[in-house]
């Protein structure tokens, strides 16, 4: 288990102040002026040392995405927005961080900036989390007004601004380019790449999306050192990671752990274990709805990290970790998924636009068995036609789950099926 | 656009809230004002009791300086904006799956149950909407419901209608979870940051 003196979020739980004399008390705001005047270079690399990957899905690698940005903008000025429109199924952490946390987010957005060259940071947080977003206006008031942040920030020569936009409940504006269409002002539709924000992102000009988490965690990383954060988890797979734990378990909760931790451990540690014991397991979805799920078997041995669950066709995504024990009905489970998606999709592309809703109206139709065996492999044929064929990721987080569901499953789809036509109901095989 | 209530002829922003545009305006970069829209149409939408009319859309057209199309398509891809009168009270219940797990079922079910109205619907005296959500990203304190602005968690029937009967009787029930945590901790006692309790 990770120790407490090891973990970047110590109050993440809002037991102690959040104000900015509170957040000072843990750390917050210490020697930013110094990290700063180490220079843009020296920045970029240590958070590239530190191997943070980003924590807002993907996972790719923080620095890296901050060394795309042009050294020379010319007179075009450079953005840094913050994609705080957590809205994945299973994920609740930047919540946690906006409303317990919001002094990492101001300090680690100003690092981020100081280190992209950016005037401005946007953090686009979903319309729901109102709250959060007001607990979030009143930590940049307070650095504004004890010269943090602004004109000449922290006497560290640079100027930065920092806003929070709303948005106002659409899934897909998490989507880094569908982000900067929202912002702007325009139906939240994802952009067609290249040109990558970091040549052409918002407003045509040089921009990097990074998550909350990702940016929450960088003034720690920094101050601390690129080697204290690779020297948790293991290579590729650095650092430590909030997991939200959610569903049968007895006590769901988010937790910082470090990466790599087994997944059962972190269900037993800290989420008082599967209701009914780990042998009532019947499978978990580990990162967030986008993510395969895994049954049980799989269960045993996986650690939480980025190859350690892509090694069981999974994924640590957002590291939403969803337990369902053996009362749950896994196709209702993946259905819900299913509707989900539909409901999101944008519209844009066509294999998504209809191919959501046809996968969803099939997975309500294997919810009562009403299907015939073939179509089960011309759903997983269709999924096959959405994935890879649209402009975003969001056809390829829908066809996953379903995909997941059939290649672990599938007895139990049979059987709803052969059980439906026993009973004279079903469709003729 | 349905035609069952009625659209008012006009729109304009309150004085107190003329004031907030320019904070709003003032936010992003010359010539961008058309990134004002979506808080313009949420402003909008809260002066007029929780819908956005044509004419608001159509006024707020005009401030950001757009065609009136381009603020439609806005108002009708985001869910958050109502195109059509809503309840004072709106209830908005998570079924996404985490919420399903635990019980969001219950949920509807306990409203439905109290208020007599199914999915979509609104009570005849005008309190209580009720809709169902996807995911409202407050999965480890499901199931829940945002009403208005608020999150309420770690719900089951009897907190719910509890709710429901504070609201009916003109209460404001406390916000966030309905059980003894406070957030996201373990229900319990935490397992990490244990000396966090107590201060600030």
């Amino acid at each position: 288990m990770l120790k407490d003196s090891d973990r970047i979020f110590q109050n993440i739980y809002g037991l102690k102040d959040t104000s900015l004399a509170g957040a000072k008390a843990i750390g917050d705001w210490d020697g930013t002026k110094k990290l700063i005047a180490k220079g843009r270079e020296w920045l970029v690399d240590e958070v590239k040392a530190s191997g943070l990957r980003g924590r807002g899905g993907a996972g790719f690698g923080t620095g890296m995405k901050w060394s795309f940005m042009p050294k020379e903008a010319g007179d075009r000025p450079v953005f840094l927005t913050i994609n705080a429109d957590e809205g994945e199924p299973g994920t609740c952490k930047d919540r946690e961080i906006m409303r317990n946390e919001p002094h990492k987010l101001v300090e680690g957005a100003l690092l981020a900036a100081a280190a992209v060259g950016a005037c401005a940071a946007y953090v686009y947080v979903r319309g729901e989390f109102l709250r959060e977003a007001e607990a979030l206006q009143r930590a940049i008031d307070e650095a504004y007004a004890a010269g943090l942040i602004g004109k000449d920030s922290c006497g560290a020569g640079i100027d930065f601004d920092m806003y929070v936009h709303l948005g106002a409940g659409a899934y897909i504006c998490g989507e880094e380019s569908a982000l900067i269409e929202s912002l702007e002002g325009k139906k939240g539709q994802p952009r067609l790449k290249p040109p990558f924000p970091a040549n052409i992102g918002l407003y045509g000009c040089p921009t990097t999306v990074n998550n909350v988490e990702s940016i929450a965690v960088v003034p720690t990383i920094l101050r601390r050192g690129a080697k204290w954060f690779s020297s948790i988890g293991r290579e590729n797979n650095t650092g430590t990671k909030l997991f939200c734990i959610s569903g049968h378990v007895n006590t769901p909760c988010t937790v910082e752990e470090a990466m790599g931790i087994p997944m059962r451990e972190l269900i037993d540690t800290h989420a008082g274990g599967v209701r009914g014991g780990w042998d009532n397991l019947l499978a978990v979805i580990p990162g967030g709805s986008s993510v395969p799920m895994m049954p049980k078997a799989l269960c045993e041995n996986a650690i939480m990290d980025f190859d350690g669950l892509r090694e069981h066709g999974s994924g640590l995504g957002t590291a939403a970790v969803m337990v369902m024990d053996k009362s749950t009905d896994v196709i209702k489970a993946i259905a819900r998924l299913s509707r989900f998606y539909a409901h999101e999709s944008c519209g844009q592309c066509t294999p998504c636009r209809e191919g959501t809703g046809w996968m969803s109206r099939m997975m309500q139709r294997m919810v009562t068995g009403d299907m015939t065996i073939d179509e089960i492999d011309m759903l997983q044929e269709v999924t096959k036609q959405i994935e890879g064929q649209t402009i975003c990721a969001l056809g390829d987080a829908a066809a996953w789950p379903v995909q997941g569901l059939i290649r672990h499953f599938r007895p139990e789809i049979e059987r709803r099926i052969s059980e439906r036509q026993s009973s004279g109901t079903g469709q003729a095989a | 656009m349905s035609t069952t209530f009625e659209q008012p002829s006009s729109f304009v922003f309150s004085a107190e809230n003329k004031e907030k545009l320019k904070g709003i305006f003032a936010k992003y970069p010359e010539g961008r004002e058309a990134s004002a829209v979506m808080p313009l149409l949420d402003l909008a939408q809260r002066q007029n009791d929780g819908w956005l009319p044509r004419a608001a859309m159509d006024h707020v057209a005009e401030l950001v300086g757009l065609a009136p199309m381009r603020v439609y398509e806005v108002a009708t891809f985001y869910t958050m904006y109502n195109i059509a009168p809503i309840g004072e009270n709106h209830l908005q219940v998570c079924t996404n799956l985490p919420c399903w797990l635990r019980g969001s079922d219950e949920v509807v079910g306990a409203c439905k149950n109290k208020l007599g109205i199914g999915i979509g619907e609104t009570t005849p005296d005008g309190k209580f909407s009720l809709s169902e959500m996807e995911c409202l990203g407050a999965c480890v304190n499901a199931p829940m419901m945002q009403i208005n602005d608020d999150y309420y968690e770690d719900l089951d029937a009897s907190s719910t209608v509890a709710i429901l009967d504070t609201l009916q009787s003109g209460g404001a029930p406390t916000p966030g979870p309905q059980n003894s945590r406070k957030g996201c901790e373990p229900e319990g006692g935490l397992t990490s940051l244990k000396d966090g309790k107590g201060a600030g």
